[in-house]
């Protein structure tokens, strides 16, 4: 069997079976559902900078960009949910293509650009000025289109297909490109990669999850503003839990929401400062004495981790 | 109105915005390392001069002082205790971005424990009191100094002391990287660090003294943040991390002039926009600072472009 229908079968599909069996015998669907939405960000955040180095701290931009997407796409058009779901990876594409140029800059400028740009969106959108389209500051109710076990199982498949995306870079010559490319630009064009078409293809395709993801969510929640879609904790959660648990790893993001989304709702709920405070501790402890997340406590003893 | 009182108020909140961000540009240009804790550090100085006013009583100036010796003294502790083994990691510059994230969550977290998210402000004509005191003491005259009129319009009296008391620091900072030992071996650091390490100079111990005036720096110019920004939260260091950074960048890296001059562009295209589009003004610090990256990557004086 080759190595990426074991790991998919061997990953992916007892999470999808258990997140998709969760619903029956646990009653806080909102939480499995947010937990669904991590998955992919996480994942996402993972194909972006896991594989290329890029660190997203926009990545919300496209997250957001999707759910006003999708809501566009319903006030508006008044399309079925699912095109307008569609819709909205559609626009996040189209986003991360904007924003190619991006790739230009290196380490911690791309970061700050990207950071910049997700809060563009974000004015851009909440501006009064705009209200005849995406309703600006005050936000949209999507009435017609409630249906959250729907999203649940789009949510489901879209989580099948990141981390598709995430198996096939882990054991393909793609992926393996993608990673030359990230430790050494300069030797992996040399050898015959073409540089920039890789790196746009996987910001691309971490775009396209996110604003999927983006799409779900408002279809999900139906009443939101500009603030609860762009919010930064989003881009900051799924950076965070995909380096707890290890990048350009199959495993490690998932690992990474698991633990650190489960303590937070035991935590951070009542107390957010206490989470913060433990949060960023655990993000300082992180880098300084476990840079390569949890999944290298295991590597580093010799075991193969996917 | 006319274009003057744009024009010169973004001139005295450039001058301020650059105060913002020369910390920032300082421990970039040295040690590689993105301070994203740098807004956090503004917010404590503002928490300073809350302290300052309310529990001892005295002008928000005399927080000027002891914000930067008692955060210069901050950073050279934090120096020891992070940065010497985020260098020896991988990737240090992509690491350090996160590892100050994470501090930056730490520092607004203890800060909402000790004192809560309510908002705090100190009244305007407070700041620098006592100078006004002694002048009308000293020469006769109003105690109470009022509003500045510069070119017939009127402007708080705060805004001219935070921007005299920025072009000050930024002197300082000049005459530091340009007229000392210390400066010089800094300068050294920021154009090559492995030839400078080769020279025999202590990295470390430059470093640890650029971090520490990088916090420092930080401290004062958030002294004055409760005036130019009306209140403080705890939450607003990530706000002002962001400004500083379109200051740093519209400047260019390593060079405090630039900083100066990226301050005053961004303050002038900053109330400009508020002005006459002010829908738009939120929009304007993030459009500017991708296109600026975009298009001068090294900034408006910089000489190397740094793209990968």
């Amino acid at each position: 069997m080759p190595d990426t229908v074991r790991h998919y079968l061997l990953i992916a599909v007892p999470l999808l079976a258990v997140m998709a069996l969760l619903p029956f015998g646990y009653n806080n669907h909102l939480l499995l559902f947010n937990f669904v939405i991590f998955f992919i960000l996480a994942q996402g955040v993972n194909v972006i900078y896991g594989f290329t180095g890029y660190l997203p701290f926009g990545y919300v931009g496209f997250f957001g960009a999707g759910a006003y997407g999708f809501a566009v796409m319903v006030m508006h058009l008044n399309t079925p949910a699912w095109i307008a779901v569609l819709a909205a990876g559609l626009i996040a594409v189209l986003l991360g293509l904007l924003l190619t140029p991006l790739l230009r800059l290196s380490g911690a400028y791309f970061s700050i650009a990207n950071l910049a740009a997700a809060l563009a969106v974000l004015h851009l959108i909440a501006n009064p000025a705009l209200e005849s389209i995406t309703k600006g500051p005050y936000g949209v109710a999507l009435s017609g289109t409630f249906n959250p076990r729907l999203a649940y199982n789009a949510a489901l498949l879209i989580l099948a297909l990141t981390l598709g995306i995430v198996v096939f870079l882990k054991n393909s010559n793609f992926g393996l490109s993608l990673q030359a490319v990230r430790e050494d630009p300069f030797s992996a064009a040399m050898a015959g990669i073409n540089v920039v078409k890789m790196r746009v293809i996987a910001w691309l395709a971490s775009a396209l999850v996110a604003g999927l993801a983006g799409g779900t969510f408002a279809w999900y929640v139906s009443v939101f503003y500009p603030d609860n879609v762009f919010s930064a904790d989003f881009s900051i959660f799924a950076i965070v839990f995909a380096l707890f648990g290890g990048v350009a790893t199959i495993c490690g993001p998932l690992i990474g929401v698991i633990v650190l989304y489960g303590i937070y709702n035991m935590i951070g709920f009542t107390t957010p400062q206490y989470f913060q405070l433990i949060y960023g501790l655990l993000i300082m402890v992180l880098v300084l004495f476990l840079p390569a997340g949890l999944v290298s406590l295991a590597t580093r003893r010799g075991w193969h981790v996917p | 109105m006319t274009l003057s009182y744009p024009l010169i108020a973004g001139l005295l909140f450039g001058l301020y915005f650059s105060l913002v961000g020369i910390g920032l540009n300082l421990v970039f240009g040295v040690m590689r390392i993105v301070n994203l804790a740098h807004g956090d550090f503004l917010m404590l100085g503002a928490f300073v001069a809350f302290g300052v006013y309310t529990v001892m009583g005295l002008d928000p100036l005399v927080g000027v002082p002891i914000a930067f010796v008692l955060f210069w003294i901050a950073g050279l502790l934090f120096y020891w205790l992070l940065v010497p083994r985020l260098q020896r990691a991988r990737d240090p510059e992509m690491l350090s971005f996160i590892l100050f994230f994470g501090f930056s969550q730490v520092i607004e977290a203890i800060t909402i424990i000790i004192f809560g998210t309510s908002e705090r402000s100190i009244p305007s004509r407070e700041l620098a009191a006592s100078l006004g005191q002694l002048w009308a003491r000293l020469f006769g005259g109003d105690a109470d100094s009022g509003p500045f009129v510069i070119l017939g319009e009127s402007f708080p009296a705060s805004w001219v002391i935070a921007a005299a008391v920025s072009i000050i620091a930024i002197g300082l900072v000049y005459l530091y990287l340009y007229r000392t030992r210390l400066g010089t071996l800094t300068r050294a650091v920021m154009s090559r660090r492995d030839e400078a390490v080769a020279t025999g100079i202590n990295v470390d111990r430059v470093s640890a003294a650029a971090f520490g005036i990088g916090l420092g720096l930080a401290a004062v110019a958030g002294v004055f943040a409760p005036f130019m920004f009306g209140s403080f939260t705890p939450a607003f260091g990530v706000d002002a991390t962001v400004t500083a950074f379109v200051v740093v960048v519209l400047g260019s890296l390593g060079n405090p002039l630039g900083t100066a001059l990226g301050g005053i562009v961004y303050g002038v295209c900053y109330m400009l926009v508020q002005t006459y589009l002010s829908s738009w003004a939120d929009l304007l610090p993030y459009v500017l600072l991708i296109a600026i990256l975009l298009l001068r990557p090294s900034g408006l004086l910089g000489r190397r472009a740094r793209i990968a």
